[in-house]
């Protein structure tokens, strides 16, 4: 995992600015820096909505969460070339999901009542093998998707500021993928069966509700959403094998700062870390420390509300750990 | 006197001089390299069997407090402060006259000023036990993942910090580490003519690490960490201070890893980021988890047999890929170990009987 994590920063989104003082500041430059911040901090959001699927049907923190979306991205590139982009986006969000069930059903589904430090090795093991398996298929070449509409240099105005149109391809699909889930787990049966499992597991099974399978669902659907957005990010961040580690543990501060399992409040916790990133960035903050900005948020929410900005203890109590 | 309570530490002796016997009798001394690397690997290993086994407290930031101990004693032994003693600088100068720094010259005459490797160590153990206080009073507050993710946390930025910061020499490490000297004409060094001598030195201290450890799982601290890993409330309630001894395994683990870190770092000469790495904490991990987390014996051999393995390039390129399915396959059929296995534990029985 000594993943060169900071390969995920705002720079490339925010093209070659130097860093400039805030005196300096113009209303362009902090409209660029704050879509930068958006971009980065709904893929983090992202990252973090899956970790809370799985959390809540299983209280599982699936530390391979980060490697679902280096598997939606790298499928969807080696495919590119063979059928048009939308349906290689497609096949690979699919695929990426048949891995997350497999990867419940071999590994998690038949374990009877293990620890969480047992799940937690077994998750690691696991991040380390798909990201193995990874470098294996596709070696340590940096590679992306190509541009969904435009190519590299072609932006949009806002606000004076120039915005790549795949910047709004990431917060149109992320903000639709919210939108989806959140219709998804209140007006559908299964959603609704989901949700039973979350916050009863043994009521739910009473109620004729397979809770095994709901399991695999989270993993697939978690997994799913992981790989889309792996695949729109991909044309301005990169795709690399070992990108997960560094996502999985900002989407893992980004589920911690909203409060575990809380969905809703994960995606103004991702924004919000995203634009701290981004303008810490802007005022010359040096970029191999900007990991080490983001853990610090986390250790620090961790020791002060480890519930989270916008979470309470008494909701927290009741879910296991 | 208890004989039988030493019995192990004495086998461990024994084998560890087998071995020396045997590398020299069969021509096979190149081996000892990578054995003295191991010993010192040994005593982190140890140490974090303690943490995970004893006191049943996940640390995914070993790699960091390795990194902390080598890297702070590799910086302070290399950094040649001879320029900032010619302007005079005072901390440098009072430094000079407590006799804490060395004169050295260089093979073209050019004058050298390091620490002396003693002051950088007992510097380097400080410093780690300050941040492993300084981290563990608000990490071991938290449980399960959020102990795991805190821990992987810190880990990442001891790897980032050495990455980005000149004085650690970025991403290509620190090099030419001088020897650690000990007493008589002994020093921890790389030198091959020194081999079996270096061979013993970390036998002798992966020894005294584990007699100590020993003693104290043995003693009343021992017991109490017992309560702790089977039901801390219970513990609580029986009037043991969790808290104080979770903490206080946590710091002797930190501290026995950097104790490693500086070892190791003056043995090999070097040390590079990827020594502080995530992977290798991970690793480590995998170790404790495969010897059975509650046995440092169990830890201890699978630690000397795999390091060993991997430091000989016995898994290749795949080296990462083969601790990951060990983790998982450990983890799926044996959590507690492979000496736990019920096959394994009927064997014993039967040459038991």
């Amino acid at each position: 995992m000594d993943t060169d994590t900071h390969r995920y920063s705002c720079s490339s989104v925010v093209l070659k600015q130097h860093p400039l003082n805030k005196s300096t500041m113009t209303l362009e430059l902090f409209t660029q820096y704050l879509f930068a911040g958006i971009t980065y901090g709904i893929i983090y959001a992202i990252v973090a909505i899956g970790f809370n699927i799985i959390y809540n049907t299983t209280g599982i923190i699936n530390f391979a969460q980060g490697e679902f979306v280096m598997l939606g991205g790298m499928i969807a590139i080696s495919l590119n070339g063979l059928v048009p982009l939308p349906l290689a986006i497609c096949i690979s969000v699919i695929i990426t999901m048949l891995v997350g069930a497999l990867i419940e059903i071999v590994f998690i589904r038949w374990l009877k009542t293990p620890s969480v430090l047992r799940l937690i090795i077994i998750t690691i093991g696991l991040s380390i093998i798909i990201r193995e398996i990874a470098l294996y298929i596709w070696g340590d070449t940096v590679r992306s998707l190509p541009y969904f509409t435009g190519n590299v240099v072609s932006s949009i105005t806002i606000l004076g500021a120039h915005i790549s149109p795949q910047v709004l391809w990431v917060i149109g699909v992320c903000s639709i993928i919210v939108i989806l889930l959140s219709l998804f787990f209140h007006y559908t049966s299964l959603g609704k069966e989901m949700q039973a499992c979350a916050s009863n597991r043994i009521a739910a099974t009473l109620c004729g509700i397979n809770a095994k399978n709901m399991v695999t669902f989270s993993f697939m659907l978690s997994a799913a959403i992981g790989a889309m957005a792996g695949c729109v990010v991909s044309p301005i961040t990169s795709t690399q094998y070992d990108m997960g580690t560094g996502l999985a543990i900002k989407g893992f501060t980004v589920a911690v700062l909203g409060g575990l399992g809380n969905s809703m409040a994960a995606v103004a916790a991702g924004i919000l870390l995203g634009i701290i990133e981004a303008f810490s960035l802007a005022i010359g903050f040096p970029l191999a420390f900007q990991d080490a900005i983001s853990i610090s948020i986390l250790l620090i929410i961790l020791f002060i509300r480890p519930n989270g900005l916008f979470g309470n203890s008494v909701s927290n109590s009741l879910k296991e750990f | 006197m208890d004989f039988k309570k030493h019995l192990p530490t004495a086998g461990l002796a024994a084998s560890l001089i087998a071995i020396q016997l045997i590398t020299a009798a069969t021509g096979s001394v190149y081996y000892l390299t990578q054995l003295t690397m191991v010993a010192y690997l040994g005593l982190l290993i140890i140490g974090l069997c303690l943490v995970m086994g004893y006191a049943g407290q996940i640390s995914l930031g070993h790699a960091g407090f390795f990194g902390i101990g080598g890297y702070i004693s590799a910086a302070l032994t290399t950094t040649n402060l001879s320029a900032t003693l010619a302007k005079g600088h005072e901390l440098v100068t009072s430094l000079d006259h407590l006799g804490i720094l060395v004169h050295s010259q260089t093979i073209y005459g050019e004058d050298l000023l390091y620490v002396h490797p003693w002051a950088a160590c007992i510097v380097a153990i400080l410093v780690t036990t300050v941040i492993a206080f300084a981290i563990g009073i608000p990490v071991l507050k938290l449980k399960g993942h959020y102990l795991a993710m805190a821990t992987l946390g810190f880990g990442i930025i001891i790897y980032r910090i050495v990455l980005a910061m000149e004085i650690f020499g970025e991403a290509d490490g620190i090099s030419d580490v001088p020897p650690f000297p000990l007493i008589a004409n002994f020093a921890i060094t790389g030198d091959l003519n020194l081999r079996i001598s270096n061979y013993y030195i970390a036998a002798i201290v992966l020894i005294i690490g584990m007699i100590l450890l020993q003693n104290l799982i043995h003693s009343r601290v021992g017991r109490a960490l017992t309560a702790i890993h089977g039901a801390e409330d219970a513990a609580n309630a029986m009037g043991v201070n969790t808290t104080k001894y979770k903490l206080y395994t946590f710091v002797i683990s930190a501290v026995f890893a950097s104790i490693a870190g500086i070892l190791l770092t003056h043995y090999t000469g070097g040390i590079s980021p990827s020594d502080a790495g995530v992977m290798k904490s991970i690793r480590f991990v995998a170790i404790v988890a495969i010897g059975g987390m509650a046995s440092l014996w169990g830890a201890l051999s699978t630690g000397l047999i795999l390091n060993f393995m991997s430091l000989r390039g016995f898994f290749g390129s795949y080296d990462d890929a083969i601790f990951g399915t060990i983790l998982i396959v450990i983890m799926l059929f044996a959590p507690d170990g492979i000496l736990q296995l019920p096959f394994l534990q009927k064997l014993m029985h039967k040459g038991r009987e």
